[in-house]
């Protein structure tokens, strides 16, 4: 098999404090896993905010560079991708999702201006009709249409309206690998659960790998095919997503799992009471 | 310390702290020479009483930001408050949100404050963290420049911040750190009104507890008032008293949250509460069939008929109005049958 994806011992720090009080913060430290091409699956990156979750995703993407070890896509390490040609390829392949969408779009562009650039770009389309119904047979694919983003500006949408739009255009190249961070944190819970059920439909029926990266437990352990969880830089844990999250092992996965509200008032305003008491 | 209003004693009877009756507000917007108007708040009255949590639930682009922007006053063009009125009552003083303009600038943080949704992006990137607590809150706080930087301290460690963020700048910080921020900021001065939109959604569980119980010890202590916002259903069971479901810029149903959670009266509550992930659980869920409504051209009659599984003829003409059943409200032709089934 060849590895789509190939992390080796990843390290990465970040210098930190003005000039007298310098210091180094280790985000991401000794990551290492692999995704199989032939082999497309979700795979999933659990952790507590700050644990390093968008930094892992951020050299992904190529957007940052390890301060050591090595991240090969398809063979090729992506921090010797130099050539725009070349970038372009890899991009092409590896799309992002972010956390944010209001920060993912300008304010002062239009969404469809995004979409249609993405399809020029890394299409190669040039015929305004054929750039169209690539970005309207994305938009359908996330239940919207270009009809209905037309000349339209980020802020006039809603939340979770932005991030269907985020998935579609990241679903224009036809990547072969998305990488997701926090996708539906903004988004309501039957939104939710349409947005992850499509990761798998991209998974079973384009053969689309995906980062999954959230800290949504329910939804990891109701899609993902393998889970790591990160605490503070490190893989605390790494397995099938049923023995990570369904009997989790480290303390920190145990905590993390217990953490989890369950959508019962009597259950969960008591855990809250309690931690109420405990401050 | 800051002396807020004093606070009356609690009870149900005691004087809402918040009325909004009848109020639209409408995006009005100009497309090519076209008017356009989206309907993101339509005739929704509510109350919300002293010490009370009340929270605001709906699918994504249902209104929600919407409504919780008009009643904080916080509305910009297009948006436009077509009709109704906002109203608190800080201690026996109204304030007519739409009518007394200057006074409601004048409560913003001190009896009042809003966190917008995304705000952990509002964060000034050039300065340092520090500088937005002092913008925000030092004038308020009444307290020497000592005295206040270690009640920010303080204040920031209760929601699991080292205080040195204070010396850092937004980027240096995750999403999740500076959200966490953007709710110190609110919290600092102790408001007697919070409204605040998906104020955890950012945020990992194990710190969205130790942010709920914040939001919740500050309501306690100082017996403020809060309206929030959020999508997330675990979240409104975790500390709502009572909640209102939105649905295409209307309040459909409104009630205590148990009973909501165990006893919903309208179709699409009982499916936002079926769709709940819960873990362990990998069934395949069934997501609403159909589109979220287009709210430039929203569905004749009751706005759910195109979705809802219990439509008959009626619903497709007449809107059902919101009225008083089993302790809360609800708006559906059917609500009875629902209660006999
Ligand atoms: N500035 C604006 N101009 C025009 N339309 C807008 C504007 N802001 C919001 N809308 C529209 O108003 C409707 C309600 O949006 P709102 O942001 O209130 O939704 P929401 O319920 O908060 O959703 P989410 O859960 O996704 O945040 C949507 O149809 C949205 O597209
Ligand atoms: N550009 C940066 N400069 C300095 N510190 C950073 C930078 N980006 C991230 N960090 C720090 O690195 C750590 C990991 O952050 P991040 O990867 O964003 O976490 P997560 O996505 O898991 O919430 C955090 O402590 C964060 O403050
Ligand atoms: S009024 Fe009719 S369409 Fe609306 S929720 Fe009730 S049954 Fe369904
Ligand atoms: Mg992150
Ligand atoms: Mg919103």
């Amino acid at each position: 098999m060849t590895a789509l994806l190939e992390l080796s011992d990843v390290n990465k720090d970040y210098r930190i404090g003005g000039f007298l009080d310098r210091s180094t913060l280790h985000a991401v430290k000794h990551v290492s896993f692999t995704l199989e091409e032939e082999k497309p699956e979700i795979f999933t990156v659990v952790g507590e905010s700050g644990s390093g979750k968008t930094t892992t995703a951020r050299m992904i993407l190529g957007n940052e560079t390890p301060t050591s070890g090595s991240l090969r896509f398809m063979g090729k390490d992506i921090a010797a991708i130099r050539s725009r040609k070349e970038r372009l390829a890899f991009m092409a392949k590896v799309q992002p999702i972010f956390q944010n969408p209001f920060e993912a779009f300008n304010p002062l562009t239009t969404l469809d201006y995004y979409l249609f650039s993405t399809a020029r770009r890394f299409l190669g389309l040039k015929d305004k009709a054929a750039v169209e119904a690539a970005t309207d047979k994305s938009l359908q694919h996330v239940g919207l249409s270009l009809a209905e983003v037309r000349g339209r500006y980020s802020h006039e949408l809603s939340g979770g309206q932005l991030q269907r739009i985020a998935v579609a255009r990241a679903l224009i190249p036809g990547p072969k690998l998305i990488v997701a961070d926090e996708p539906v944190s903004m988004v309501d819970s039957s939104l939710r659960m349409s947005i992850v059920n499509l990761f798998r439909e991209l998974r079973d029926n384009l053969g689309v790998s995906i980062i999954y990266i959230t800290h949504d437990l329910s939804t990891a352990y109701y899609i993902s095919d393998r889970v790591i969880i990160m605490h503070k830089g490190d893989v605390v844990e790494a397995g099938r997503a049923a023995d990570v999250l369904g009997n989790p092992s480290h303390e920190y996965s145990r905590a993390l799992r217990n953490a989890v509200l369950p959508p019962d008032p009597v259950i969960a305003s008591a855990i809250i009471r309690e931690k109420l008491r405990a401050f | 310390m800051l002396t807020v209003v004093e606070k009356t004693p609690v009870s149900v009877e005691a004087k809402p702290v918040l009325r909004v009756e009848g109020l639209k507000a409408y995006y009005q917007m100009n497309y090519f020479g076209v008017r356009r108007e989206v309907r993101a708040v339509d005739d929704v009255s509510l109350t919300i009483k002293r010490n009370e949590i009340y929270g605001i639930a709906g699918e994504s682009s249902s209104g929600k930001s919407s409504l919780i922007k008009t009643i904080a006053g916080a509305i910009t063009p297009p948006l436009r408050v077509v009709e109704g009125s906002v109203k608190f009552d800080f201690g026996g003083k109204e304030l007519d949100v739409y009518a007394q303009r200057p006074a409601m600038k004048a409560a913003r943080w001190k009896h009042l404050s809003y966190v917008m949704q995304g705000s952990m992006n509002v964060l000034n990137p050039v300065r340092k963290v520090k500088h937005a607590f002092h913008d925000f809150a030092f004038k308020h706080m009444g307290l020497s420049e000592g005295e206040f930087r270690a009640k920010v301290e303080s204040h920031l460690q209760r929601i699991g911040l080292d205080p040195r963020v204070l010396e850092s700048y937004p980027h240096q910080l995750s999403g999740g750190m500076r959200q966490r921020l953007t709710i110190g900021l609110a919290t600092v001065c102790e408001p007697e009104f919070i409204i605040a939109d998906e104020p955890t959604t950012a945020l990992d569980v194990l710190v969205q507890q130790d942010v709920l119980a914040l939001i919740k010890g500050v309501q306690q202590r100082m017996g403020s008032s809060i309206i929030f916002v959020t999508h997330d259903m675990t979240v409104h069971a975790a500390i709502a008293d009572r909640i209102g479901i939105v649905y295409a810029g209307r309040l459909v149903e409104e009630g205590l949250t148990l009973d909501v959670f165990q006893r919903p009266q309208h179709p699409y509550t009982a499916h936002l509460i079926a769709s709940l992930p819960r873990i362990g659980d990998t069934r395949k869920r069934v997501a609403l069939g159909g589109k979220p409504p287009n709210l430039a051209d929203p569905p004749s009659g009751c706005r759910f008929h195109p979705r809802c599984p219990l439509a008959i003829d009626k619903c497709k003409t007449d809107n059902p109005p919101l009225e008083a059943r089993n302790n809360g409200r609800v708006a559906c032709w059917r609500a009875g049958e629902m209660e006999a089934a």
